[in-house]
Order: C-alpha cells, then sequence, then structure tokens
C-alpha cells in the first residue's frame, strides 16, 4: 500500500505538520472541556495546580487521570492507584499494535516519541491518514503536538481558573466525551464486521460496566469486540477484502 | 517529592509502556494471522464503543436523544458536525427540560 504512495511527489515536512494539526483541531476543541475539567477537580481533589498541570504533560490520557482523581480523593493504596490507570490506558496496548503497523517507515526514535502521543483520537485519525496515503512522523507530531500543548495548557486553566464554571452539568461536560467517541465509532463504519464488533462490546461493556466497575470495562468490552472479529475473519485469505 | 507527585511519575512510565508496548510486542512477528490482522482492524471500534455504551447505558432521556441526533448526524456529516450538533442538543435539552 505504501510502495505506491511512495512513488508520487509528497509534500514537505512543514506542509504535512500543518495538515496534521488541521486535522487536529475537532477533538482539540472537543476535549478542551475535559482538559480544563481535570485541572477543576484536580484541584478540589487536594491537588495543587502544579501537580494537576504535571499529570496532563506526563500521563496525557483524559480518562485515566480522571479515574486517579477519583482515587485520590479516597484512601486508597499508591500502587492501586496506578494499576487502576494502566487498566484504564490498557487499550494503548491494542492501539499500538495496531497503528505500529503503518509506522514502519519510521525510525526507532521517531517511535519512540511519536508513541508518547499516541491517544484514541491520535489513533483513530492516524489509521484514517494512514489508509488514505501516508502517515509521516510530521503529520503525526503536528496533530498530537497540538493536541498535547492545548491539553496541558488547559489542565492550568481549569486548575487556576475552576472554579469559575457556574454549572458544569446545565454545560454537558459530563457527557460531552461519549458524544464526541460515538461520532468516531460512526467513522470506522466501512470497515468489515463493524455492527458485531460494535455490538459485542457495547453489550460487554455495559454489562462488565456494572459486575466489574468502572476502569475494567473498557479492556473488557474491548477484547470481546476484537476476539469476535477475530473468530468471524476469514481465515487463509486477507481480512477486508 | 510529595507521594502525589510519585503516583503521578509512576502512573506515566505505565501510561508510556501501554502505548509503545503493543508494538514492542508485535513488532518480534515476522508476518502477521489474518484473525490477528482483523482483531486489530476491529481495535477502534470496539475501544470507543466501550467509552459510548455504559454512558448511553447509565444516561436518561436527555443522553438518549442526544445520541440519537449525533448518530444521525454521522450518517451524513463528519466527526465536527456530530460533534457539535450532539453537544448544541444536550445543552438545550438539560437548559430546556
Amino acid at each position: 500500500m505504501t510502495v505506491a504512495a511512495g512513488t508520487h511527489q509528497r509534500p514537505g515536512r512543514l506542509a504535512d505538520f500543518i495538515d496534521g494539526a488541521r486535522r487536529g483541531i475537532p477533538v482539540t476543541v472537543a476535549s478542551a472541556p475535559f482538559g480544563m475539567l481535570f485541572g477543576t477537580l484536580a484541584v478540589q481533589n487536594g491537588l495543587s495546580v502544579g501537580e494537576a498541570t504535571l499529570m496532563s504533560a506526563m500521563v496525557f490520557a483524559g480518562a485515566s487521570q480522571l479515574v486517579g482523581l477519583e482515587l485520590f480523593g479516597q484512601k486508597i493504596a499508591p500502587w492501586l492507584i496506578v494499576l487502576s490507570i494502566f487498566a484504564v490506558n490498557f487499550r494503548h496496548v491494542l492501539y499500538s499494535a495496531a497503528l505500529g503497523r503503518r509506522l514502519r517507515h519510521w525510525s526507532g526514535l521517531q517511535r519512540a516519541v511519536g508513541f508518547f502521543f499516541l491517544t484514541d483520537a491520535q489513533y483513530a485519525d492516524g489509521e484514517k491518514q494512514a489508509l488514505a496515503g501516508r502517515l509521516t512522523f510530521s503529520w503525526y507530531m503536528g496533530y498530537g503536538l497540538l493536541l498535547y500543548l492545548c491539553w496541558v495548557a488547559e489542565a492550568a486553566i481549569g486548575a487556576t481558573f475552576g472554579n469559575l464554571i457556574p454549572d458544569p452539568y446545565a454545560l454537558g461536560l459530563d457527557f460531552m466525551l461519549p458524544i464526541y467517541f460515538l461520532g468516531m465509532v460512526m467513522g470506522f463504519r466501512g470497515r468489515p464486521l463493524w455492527l458485531p464488533v460494535v455490538g459485542a462490546s457495547a453489550v460487554t461493556s455495559t454489562v462488565a460496566y456494572y459486575l466489574v466497575g468502572s476502569p475494567w470495562h473498557v479492556s473488557i468490552g474491548a477484547v470481546a469486540g476484537v476476539l469476535l472479529a477475530a473468530v468471524l475473519a476469514p481465515s487463509g485469505r486477507r481480512a477486508g477484502l | 517529592m510529595s507521594t502525589t507527585v510519585w503516583i503521578i511519575l509512576a502512573a506515566a512510565v505505565v501510561t508510556y509502556l501501554t502505548r509503545i508496548g503493543g508494538h514492542v510486542l508485535l513488532s518480534r512477528f515476522q508476518r502477521i494471522h489474518p484473525r490477528v490482522e482483523a482483531g486489530l482492524d476491529a481495535v477502534p471500534a470496539a475501544v470507543l464503543t466501550t467509552l459510548v455504551a455504559p454512558a448511553a447505558a447509565g444516561g436518561g432521556p436527555i443522553e438518549w436523544a442526544t445520541l440519537a441526533v449525533a448518530g444521525l448526524v454521522a450518517l451524513r456529516g463528519g466527526l465536527t458536525a456530530t460533534f457539535f450538533a450532539g453537544a448544541a442538543t444536550l445543552i438545550v435539552l438539560r437548559n430546556v427540560l
């Protein structure tokens, strides 16, 4: 696939970087409330402005940061908090394995740096970009750096001015991410086995959410969908043709 | 350093390991079995669904209406249109009802 793309005239690195950043605008806007919400909740849960900003800069994974905050608030052993964050972020293992197939033309250092910025959106849009032609390091970093720098700034802003949001519920802040993720799920509806995978993951994650509890339903539900796809896939032939 | 900072740093390390780990493990294999390939292709829809379904199940009529609007818009429009249509629906309904 990339062989054919390589023979075409390639845009420059800067153009690629800017194009990537442009593609990152929707998710940057969509995630902004959460970036600030995290900062606000962090301070309310006893973190300093500096600690809240540090967490966004070092972890850069919204859902897991919020789970971490919830646990900071309770009297829970530190290793258990770290384990919960690991559990929420475990889905990145799947992204990493999947996206790694598109990055064979990157250097080792580029991969080591690039994977730090691997988020749900980065993965999804990276896959799309790779299918459209070529996923360059410049494009990937344009997308990732925009999202990252805004995310860190939002934590600082949210932590500093967080108490100024009058009514987060009325602004729908608690439900913005599910809307965004639904849009992304719909964006993949052209893929083979999309409906059975979505159905299996929806049912399993919901059941797991009530039976097992919050961090784990993500990994459990995801594994159910992935396993179903593997079972239903025609073996021998290439899938998706 | 405070316990909080240590927890943050440890969380950063394990999170980075999840981000690079899948690739490091999978790149050891030269050829990828078609079933593994199909499984990996299913990853985005599978994972993203788990971030929607339980939230939808835990919501009420307002949240369901929001997702319905977003889902319908997604059939025609792109991600940005989908998100803003859903967000607008949610905010209006929560402030009117």
